[in-house]
């Protein structure tokens, strides 16, 4: 019998396994020394692996992000956490101009093992700046690796692929469901306890970057989605009565081409998820790939159910993010002829 | 104890008290009466020893001294006491509506009620505040109607910023009061974009705006000394040394401890001053008014303060300090010493104290059920979602008119 962890739990217990293997492996960021992180997310890692492998930095991604690329190109591999991925721009320029090119810019002779873990997305009443889903800015960046996970399980196996992988990797973690999966209803937030997915080794486990996990099996739709999301769109799927597979891209960049495909030259529709904003989210470049890919498989357009263009808001943030009810209506819409 | 250096070679540092030590402050050296006030358009270098001092003005007797003392009618400190008073409770009460679940979050001021209400009296009203989350007192100084502040705080339908920010992230045009942003420093350089405006428009308006010792690290603070120093910016650069962020110590911000001096390089006459005594604080801002009304250019302050409360709601500082620690600060409390002070030169009683204390119960109990007819975050009734999409331009685009009607399909607000 495996232990079942919650989110927060799987995350800390990646990273643990990470410093007891590898003495290069090294985390610090905002509050996440003594106290263990605002999500507890390295709770008791300080006082494990000592004050100098798990530290708290003064408040600054930018340099976060730049004393991590130092150390990185000098043969460590720092996993440094931004407490919300709302405050990560800062550190932008350092991850896009920096990070991302300093394999290629030296012709090879320097790169950057660095991951960036940062939770993000909404649902907890963060409002402007402690709810965006920004994803899609940094899938737009070569060099960098995207990963977004879902529960307890892919994280743990994610994050140790991210921090064993020799390039930059932004990771993202949907704070929604660091303490239960969330299917759209913020009156009936269930936790972890008892999912299958929250079943998580204690040791060293991997899933590797570029693979897709599929959630759920059907035939007649293909639903993608990645975070949060990808619970709201099970929820969905079982309302909608429509047999779907549910394809949780887990890594964004680079993205599982061949379960894509596979999926549509199947089911021939697609829904695709995600509470980014619409306009140029990660779900844009999806469609785009798969008309490339898949457009004689296609039997209907594909649909894109998203956050709204707009900034997230806080009193009424239910009415922002993608619902089950939405997502359903699009799965339908994709059944009619 | 809590140790400095690290389990390897690479040094970090650490808090100075971590739970179950005893608060260790050293006493101040530093007393009323120490430090001169220097010509009002002095060079940077001329204000090295009140950089590395600590203007003072109410002494442990609870009288006032020294150069810096600004001789206040005593009606300006009932009513400097009256608006600290009033804040105290104000949040007092805001922390009991958010763990009743009327409030999604909330930030006090505790400890630091001085700050903001001190340093806005000494203004003018056409004077412009760019503010933290830690400055709300200010809206009273600028006579805001508290009825406004806890609906915004709600986010309810009578919400200025209409739902769309969280708690404490008030907006008050009115009052010169700027809008706050959860990213932590950003204000800082801006404000100095703000004095700027008002030196091309020839407007005798000067800009305040405030950072913590933990923002100190981000760039923007950095930005804002050398952008004021170039371009001789009527502002007011204040960083509130509260000693904490969130769990982070301001030894993780200065390695010696010191934020004031940091102005001195960038040729910005620089100041540390007491947090905790309102006379002092009113004293350092009024002379760095009247510089940079007079032409000669920003002033860098270091207000010298302890957050006595938790950072916020979600945040719980017995996890990584003594629990107890505020009340050992050698500043002490900022309305008990204000009120000591006017006790001491015979303008106030604890009757006259009780009274307004009273008074103040039961103005902000009016004004919170007043605002709950508004909706509370429990029950609603909420902002309606339509303002998720307007003003998000000037005029919505194509798009967001389409996402907007696709919105009310679904919207259950």
């Amino acid at each position: 019998m495996m232990p079942n962890m919650n989110m927060v739990e799987s995350v800390n217990s990646a990273i643990d396994t990470m410093l007891s293997k590898d003495e290069d492996v090294i985390m610090f960021g905002e509050d996440v020394g003594y106290f263990g992180g605002v999500f507890r997310t390295s709770d008791g890692l300080q006082e494990r692996h000592g004050k100098h492998r798990v530290f708290d930095s003064p408040l600054s991604e930018g340099g976060i992000a730049a004393t991590a690329f130092g150390m990185g190109i000098n043969g460590l591999r720092p996993v440094v956490e931004i407490q919300f991925a709302d405050y990560i721009f800062p550190a932008y320029d350092q991850i896009v101009n920096e990070m991302a090119k300093v394999r290629h810019r030296s012709g090879g002779e320097f790169w950057c093992p660095v991951t960036i873990r940062t939770p993000a997305g909404g649902g907890i009443r963060g409002g402007h700046h402690h709810s965006q889903s920004p994803e899609s800015q940094f899938t737009h960046t070569p060099g960098l690796k995207v990963v977004y996970c879902s529960t307890p399980y892919n994280a743990k196996g994610l994050l140790i692929s991210a921090i064993e992988d020799n390039d930059p990797v932004i990771f993202f973690e949907p704070k929604r469901c660091y303490r239960g999966p969330f299917y759209g209803d913020p009156h009936n937030v269930p936790t972890w306890a008892g999912h299958p997915e929250a079943e998580v080794p204690d040791s060293h486990y991997k899933i590797p970057l570029g693979e897709a996990r599929l959630a759920m099996e059907g035939d007649s739709c293909t639903v993608i989605s990645w975070g949060a999301m990808v619970h709201v769109c099970e929820q969905a799927i079982k309302d909608s009565g429509v047999s779907c597979d549910l394809i949780d891209l887990q890594t964004l960049v680079p993205w599982d081409k061949d379960a894509v495909v596979k999926s549509i030259s199947k089911t021939g529709r697609c829904v695709i998820v995600h509470e980014a904003p619409k306009t140029s989210g990660f779900g844009a470049e999806m469609a785009a790939s798969i008309q490339e890919r898949c457009f004689w498989n296609l039997e209907s357009p594909i649909e894109r159910v998203t956050g709204w263009d707009t900034p997230f808001p806080h009193t009424t943030e239910w009415d922002y993010m993608p619902g089950p009810d939405r997502v359903a209506a699009a799965i339908v819409r994709t059944q009619e002829d | 104890m809590s140790s400095e250096g690290g389990d390897g070679p690479l040094y970090v540092p650490d808090a100075p008290h971590r739970p179950g030590d005893e608060a260790d402050f050293t006493e101040w050296p530093w007393s009323p009466g120490d430090l001169g006030m220097p010509e009002i358009g002095c060079d940077a270098s001329e204000t090295t020893d009140l950089a590395e001092g600590l203007v003072r003005v109410l002494g442990d007797d609870n009288r006032s001294s020294g150069d810096w003392d600004p001789k206040l009618r005593p009606e300006v400190l009932i009513k400097g006491l009256e608006h600290m008073m009033r804040l105290r409770i104000f949040d007092d009460r805001m922390i009991k509506m958010q763990r009743t679940g009327k409030l999604s979050f909330y930030m006090r001021s505790f400890g630091e009620e001085a700050v903001a209400i001190a340093q806005t009296m000494a203004l003018k009203e056409q004077d412009w505040l760019f503010p933290t989350y830690r400055q709300p007192g200010a809206q009273f100084v600028r006579d805001r109607d508290m009825v406004s502040m806890i609906c915004h705080c709600i986010g309810n339908e009578m919400d200025n910023v209409k739902g769309r920010q969280m708690p404490v992230h008030y907006t008050y045009r009115e009052g010169r009061f700027i809008s706050v942003s959860s990213p932590v420093g950003t204000q800082f350089s801006q404000a100095v974009g703000v004095a700027l405006a008002s030196s091309y428009k020839g407007l005798d308006e000067v800009t305040i705006t405030w950072i913590g010792d933990g923002a100190s690290a981000e760039g923007d603070y950095h930005y804002a000394l050398n952008f004021a120093s170039i371009f001789q910016a009527p502002v007011i650069l204040n960083v509130v040394n509260n000693q904490w962020a969130i769990s982070t110590h301001k030894n993780f911000a200065s390695k010696n401890g010191n934020f004031a001096v940091r102005g001195l390089p960038y040729g910005i006459p620089s100041i540390r001053v007491d947090g905790n005594d309102f006379l002092a604080l009113y004293s350092v801002t009024s002379w760095a008014r009247e510089r940079a009304s007079k032409g000669f250019g920003p002033t860098h302050i270091e207000v010298l303060t302890y957050r006595a409360g938790a950072h916020s709601s979600s945040d719980d500082p017995s996890r990584y300090r003594p629990s107890d620690v505020h009340n050992f600060w050698p500043g002490g409390d900022p309305i008990e010493r204000l009120r000591e002070h006017l006790k001491e030169i015979g303008e106030w009683t604890d009757q006259q104290h009780k009274e307004l204390s009273e008074k103040i119960d039961t103005e902000v109990m009016s004004a919170y059920k007043e605002a709950v007819k508004f909706g509370d975050l429990a029950n609603g009734p909420y902002p309606s979602s339509d303002a998720i999409f307007t003003e998000v331009y000037e005029e919505p685009p194509w798009h967001l008119m389409e996402q907007w009607d696709e919105m009310k399909k679904w919207r259950n607000s």
